[in-house]
Formats: structure tokens, C-alpha cells, sequence
């Protein structure tokens, strides 16, 4: 055997397993999920014979473009606020010395040693209208005593951005800490001011922990079942809302399969492009 | 006298080192300064208060009469050739020349001109679209002045701009810096640690040392007639002998003892009297070495003495000779002068002698900076120290 093709079986037999694991518990599960949405649903919870496209045509529905148009709105809303927020705190935790660092990294990731579920309700209590911030803002004269901060789309981007920042922190700090601040120097040497170095340098400096961070946020955002659950109520619906009632409500797996299909093409489709236009070298540099 | 770039009186401290002490400096329009130190004496903090990095604790810097110790980097006319050359590495080779002058937010068209212009004073038109991770060390330094020129700066601050690069291409670089200086006719700060690059380009040099100016001269000043034992020792090699001074040859020349030697004769423009202490500095090239013995003359110091160590160097070759408690190393051109000479050899009894103006009295002496001289050959089993002052 030439040493070439060795190397390659080695290769081969190290991601062995691993590709084994995704394809039994990833691959195969969504390939039955696209099988699913093409064919009929029985009145009793049961799949049918033969094929169809009615699970398909059945997402025109009105009622379901409002809730997938939310769905867009509020992963944008609170991809974008993420964003905002942990560009800044990646850039002073690369900056800080080592001990406020791990000190400031270690209660990034404190949350996590709570249940996220439990996390969740605790927000509910927060805002509950005898709760304490409600309270607080009404005192101030800030919202008038009927309103709810409850069960709305902003009560769901505000529980997802406090969910999902970690997951945009990290990377952007991972980023950051690689980045060569004397970049920045020489940016203000050659006339930038402190913001055009930053959005000039910095920023294009750790594109990469962006663009994870946006693909960390945006899509569990999509897919998002229990904060819209919680704090969103009716007016809060997302997809993945739609998807649990056609599951546990109606037990109609093909419906439930047809939205998941729309949720995972509409993921994967600007991943696809983006990879597609790399491989030709035109595309920007960003995976 | 036209100060164009001025620290006056300043300081600088980062916690508990104290980086910079009460240096007043003045580089002229046009010239090429150097600060010449060791790492860590100060000189690159004295670039970054130039460039605006660093704020001094006390003192001003000035420019052209202006005071611009509070302006940030960004409204300073000077520009920094970075030790890391610090292009951005996700623009190309133009777009990084450019940067400047698009935060200026100049027309661009004249931009483009610029760019244009400074691409062919480089001579890099054809890589104008690479990015600069596919560029050569020599490639990058290029581009990192022409990013730092296009801006047409006041001066141009560089830190250690060819420390990165290997020497055949340093020495290239060094004339072509030579070069852009005179065609561009800006003042250049120039940060270093190697004294042979300080002293080939540029018209005068501040030696450094613990955050302190030790000395400021043209290279031949800072080398023919160091102040202090650290310039002496630190630029080029040296022979420091201690002695005393017993008595004066006329206004301009002492008669010194050093170490049981009596009436050896050095200039003296230092007006040290009879019976002080003094350090002499002798570099080895301008002690001259034979088997005959000299013709007595004026002011020429004549020493007997015996070859311990004969060192071949190719263009030189050293030799270091004991005189009764004194050492000395001499350096030669050719180890022969005429082909029927008989070469010197270890053990060899010599004549070794020097000019009185070739010994310089030294202001200041430290013993540390013996550290930075060559070391005298040892015996096995001969004790450390003893180094022949």
C-alpha cells in the first residue's frame, strides 16, 4: 500500500465513528422527516400510504406566513441584538488582563449550571405582571399599569437574547483574542478615528467569530420551541410552536414533518451558497 | 538651530518601571535620528510618545513648535513603520496604501493617483491586488512605508522596521530606506538596537540605556569620542584601563599611571587634575602590535608585553596581549602586513602602541558595562574577574 492511500484509510478509520454517529442519529432522522411530509396523514395519528403534496400546499395558509414572518422577525431581532451586545464584551474581555478574564469568562458561563427550563420561568416570574420589574417600570411611569410584558414578541427576544448570548460571546471573544490589537494602533497612526478603527480593522479582523456567532444565535433561534412556549403566549408563536401542536395536538406527523422541512431548507440554503460560491473563490471569506 | 520634533523633560512609567526619565531630545527637520539601545532601555517608549500611543506622566512633545502631547494618534502628522510592519492583513496591497487616505476621506481619483505614485517608488505595481499574507518579509516592509509615506507625514517613525528581515536582505532595505530618505527629504525617527544600521544611516544617534540618554552625536562623535562606558562598551569593543592622573603634559594632554605603568599619556578634554582617578577607553583598531620595538615619539604610549590569545576573524584578527597587569585586545587587519613579516603567535613578546589621541577619558564609568565587552582568554583553572582595567 502506498503511503498516500495509507494515510487516507487512516483518516477514514479515525472519523469512522463519528460519521457512523451522525449518520444513524442525524442524517438518517432527517432524510425520514423530508420522506414524511410527502405522504397523507391518518385521522387516528397514523402515516398513510402513497404520496402527496397536500402537507405542502397546506403551508400557504395565512395564518401560518404571519407566524413564519414572526419567526424570521424575532431570530433576526435577536440575532442582531446579540450581536450588538457581545462584540463589545468579547473585544474588553480580549483586552482585559488574564485574572479579571477567566473571572469575567467564568460568569458567561455560570448560567449554564441552571437547568435551561428553570431559567426560562424564572423570566416568567421577572415578568409577571406582579413581578418585580413590572413593577419597577410602573413605578418609574415608564408602561401604564394594564399593560403585559408577558406574552408578547419582545418578551421572546428579550428571554432569547439572554439565552443565546453566551453562545455569541464566546466565539467573538475566541476571535478577538486572536486578533492583533497593533492593527488598531496602526489604523489611529494612519488617521482612523477610535470607531473607524474599530469598524474598519476590528470588525473585519474577526469576521470569522462573527459569522459562528450569527450561525450559534440565528438558527437555534428558528427552531426555538420553549422560550416562545413560556413567555410567548399566542401573540408569540413561532414555527417550532406549530410544529409541537401538529405533534402532541393534532398527531399529524406528515404537517408537522412538511414545516420542518421549510424550517431546515430555509437554514441550510444560504449555508449551501455561501459554501458553493468559496469553493469557486469568489464568495467572501467568511466559513 | 531648527528643532523640528522636541521631548522636553519627559517621563514615563508602566507600574513599577519607570520606562522613560526626564529625556529632552531635539531632532532636526530633515535628518535621520536614531535612538540606539538595548531592548528594554526606553527607546521604543520614546517613539510611542512621539506617535501618540503613550501619554508621558510629566513633559511635553512638540512638533515644529506645537504642543501635541495631548492629541491622540490620529491627529498627529507623523506616521509609524510598526516592527511587525501591522498591514491589514484582509486588504490588499493597494487598499492597505490606501487607508489613509480614505479615512481622510480624499477624492478618489486622487487617491488612486497617490497610490499609484507610491506603488512605483516601492517598484510593487504588479502586486497591488495581493493580499499581504502571500507578500515577502522585504515585500511587507515595502508596503508598510508606502502606507506610512502616502500620507505625506512630518516624520516618519520607525521602530525597528528591519529586525524582522534576514541580514543580505537588511542591508538592502537599509540602502533603500537610504534612498527614499533622500527622496522624500522627511525627518526620520529611527528605533534600534543594532548600532551597525544606526550608524549607516543616519546623521545623528541618541544612545540609550535604562530609560536615560547617554549620549547624542554624529556616529563618528558617538564612536570616536564616547562619554561614557556604556557608549564606549555598547557601540563597537573597547579596552577600558583605570589609572590615575599624575600630572599634565601640556594644556591639552595628562600624564597618567595605570596599574604601575607610569607616563602614559592620553588627551584630556575633561580638565581632570592630578590625582584623580580616571577610566580610559581605547578601541583595539587603534592599538597598533609588533615584535620590533617602535621609534619613541610625542605623545605615543609604548607598552611591552606578551600574546595570550591570537584570534583569526577573516577580515581582522585579534589579538589579546598582557602588559604586566593590564590586558588588551587589539584588532588588525591582516595578521601580516608584508609576506617576509614573521606572524605573531601565542607567547610571542610584542610592542604594542597608541596616540594619546586615541584614549578617550570616560565622564562616567560603570562596572556593569564590562559586561558588554569581549572576554579576555582564561587560563584553566584561572579565576573569574580580572578583566585587565
Amino acid at each position: 500500500m502506498k503511503a498516500g492511500a495509507r494515510k487516507r484509510a487512516a483518516e477514514w478509520l479515525a472519523s469512522g465513528p463519528s460519521l457512523l454517529w451522525l449518520c444513524l442519529f442525524f442524517l438518517v432522522p432527517t432524510l425520514l422527516v423530508f420522506v414524511l411530509a410527502f405522504r397523507p396523514a391518518t385521522p387516528f395519528g397514523g402515516i398513510g400510504a402513497g404520496w402527496t403534496l397536500a402537507n405542502i400546499r397546506r403551508l400557504a395558509d395565512p395564518a401560518m406566513l404571519t407566524v413564519a414572518r414572526r419567526t424570521l422577525e424575532i431570530s433576526l431581532a435577536t440575532t442582531f441584538i446579540c450581536l450588538v451586545l457581545a462584540v463589545p464584551v468579547g473585544y474588553t474581555l480580549a483586552r482585559i488582563s488574564a485574572k479579571w478574564r477567566n473571572f469575567f469568562l467564568m460568569l458567561v458561563i455560570i448560567p449554564f449550571w441552571t437547568n435551561f427550563l428553570i431559567r426560562v420561568f424564572a423570566w416568567k416570574t421577572l415578568l409577571h405582571p406582579e413581578g418585580p420589574i413590572k413593577q419597577v417600570l410602573v413605578f418609574l411611569g415608564l408602561v401604564p399599569s394594564g399593560a403585559s410584558l408577558l406574552y408578547r414578541p419582545e418578551a421572546v427576544v428579550l428571554v432569547s437574547v439572554y439565552a443565546f448570548l453566551p453562545f455569541t460571546i464566546l466565539p467573538i471573544y475566541a476571535a478577538a483574542e486572536k486578533f492583533d490589537f497593533r492593527l488598531m494602533e496602526a489604523a489611529r497612526d494612519l488617521g482612523a478615528r477610535p470607531f473607524a478603527a474599530f469598524r474598519k480593522v476590528f470588525l473585519p479582523g474577526i469576521r470569522r467569530g462573527l459569522v459562528t456567532a450569527v450561525l450559534f444565535v440565528f438558527i437555534p433561534a428558528l427552531g426555538s420551541y420553549i422560550i416562545p412556549d413560556i413567555v410567548g403566549g399566542p401573540g408569540g408563536e413561532m414555527i417550532g410552536n406549530k410544529i409541537a401542536q401538529r405533534v402532541f395536538v393534532d398527531r399529524n406527523l406528515p404537517l408537522a414533518s412538511a414545516l420542518s422541512v421549510v424550517l431546515i431548507l430555509s437554514v441550510l440554503a444560504p449555508l449551501v451558497a455561501i459554501l458553493f460560491l468559496q469553493r469557486r473563490g469568489e464568495g467572501p471569506e467568511i466559513l | 538651530m531648527n528643532e523640528f520634533l522636541e521631548f522636553k523633560g519627559v517621563s514615563k512609567r508602566f507600574g513599577s518601571n519607570q520606562a522613560v526619565t526626564d529625556v529632552s531630545l531635539q531632532i532636526r527637520k530633515g535628518e535621520v535620528f536614531s535612538l540606539l539601545g538595548p531592548s528594554g532601555c526606553g527607546k521604543t517608549t520614546m517613539l510611542r510618545l512621539a506617535a501618540g500611543f503613550e501619554r508621558p506622566d510629566t513633559g511635553r512633545v512638540l512638533l515644529d513648535g506645537e504642543d501635541i502631547t495631548d492629541l491622540p494618534p490620529e491627529k498627529r502628522k507623523l506616521n509609524t513603520i510598526f516592527q511587525s510592519y501591522a498591514l491589514f492583513p484582509h486588504m490588499t496591497v493597494r487598499e492597505n496604501i490606501a487607508f489613509g487616505l480614505r479615512v481622510a476621506k480624499r477624492p478618489k481619483s486622487e487617491i488612486d493617483d497617490e497610490v499609484d505614485r507610491m506603488l512605483r517608488l516601492i517598484r510593487m505595481a504588479d502586486q497591488a491586488a495581493k493580499k499581504p499574507d502571500l507578500l515577502s518579509g522585504g515585500q511587507k516592509q515595502r508596503v508598510a512605508i508606502a502606507r506610512a509615506l502616502v500620507n505625506r507625514p512630518r516624520v516618519l517613525l520607525l521602530d525597528e522596521p528591519l529586525a524582522a528581515l534576514d541580514l543580505k536582505l537588511r542591508q538592502r532595505m537599509l540602502i533603500e530606506l537610504d534612498m527614499i530618505h533622500d527622496e522624500v527629504g522627511i525627518t526620520f525617527l529611527y528605533v534600534t538596537h543594532d548600532q551597525g544600521e544606526a550608524m549607516g544611516l543616519s546623521d545623528r544617534i541618541a544612545v540609550m540605556d535604562s530609560g536615560r540618554i547617554e549620549q547624542v552625536g554624529t556616529p563618528v562623535e558617538i564612536y570616536e569620542a564616547p562619554r561614557t562606558s556604556f557608549v564606549a562598551a555598547f557601540i563597537g569593543d573597547t579596552n577600558f584601563l583605570e589609572g590615575e592622573v599624575t600630572g599634565l603634559e601640556d594644556t591639552e594632554y595628562s600624564r597618567l599611571e595605570i596599574a604601575g605603568v607610569p607616563d602614559i599619556v592620553c588627551f584630556n578634554d575633561k580638565a581632570i587634575g592630578p590625582g584623580q582617578p580616571v577610566f580610559l577607553s581605547i578601541r583595539p583598531e587603534k592599538i597598533h602590535i609588533s615584535r620590533d620595538k617602535p621609534e619613541a615619539a610625542r605623545l605615543r604610549n609604548m607598552l611591552p608585553a606578551v600574546v595570550e590569545d591570537v584570534i583569526y576573524l577573516g577580515s581582522t584578527t585579534k589579538y589579546w596581549v598582557r602588559a604586566g597587569e593590564i590586558r588588551i585586545q587589539i584588532l588588525r587587519q591582516h595578521s601580516r602586513f608584508f609576506l617576509d613579516e614573521k606572524p605573531i603567535r601565542w607567547n610571542d613578546e610584542v610592542w604594542v602602541w597608541w596616540h594619546g589621541d586615541d584614549g578617550f577619558m570616560l565622564e562616567r564609568y560603570r562596572e556593569v558595562d564590562e559586561d558588554l565587552l569581549a572576554v579576555p582568554p582564561r587560563k584553566v583553572g584561572e579565576s573569574d574577574g580580572g578583566n585587565g582595567r
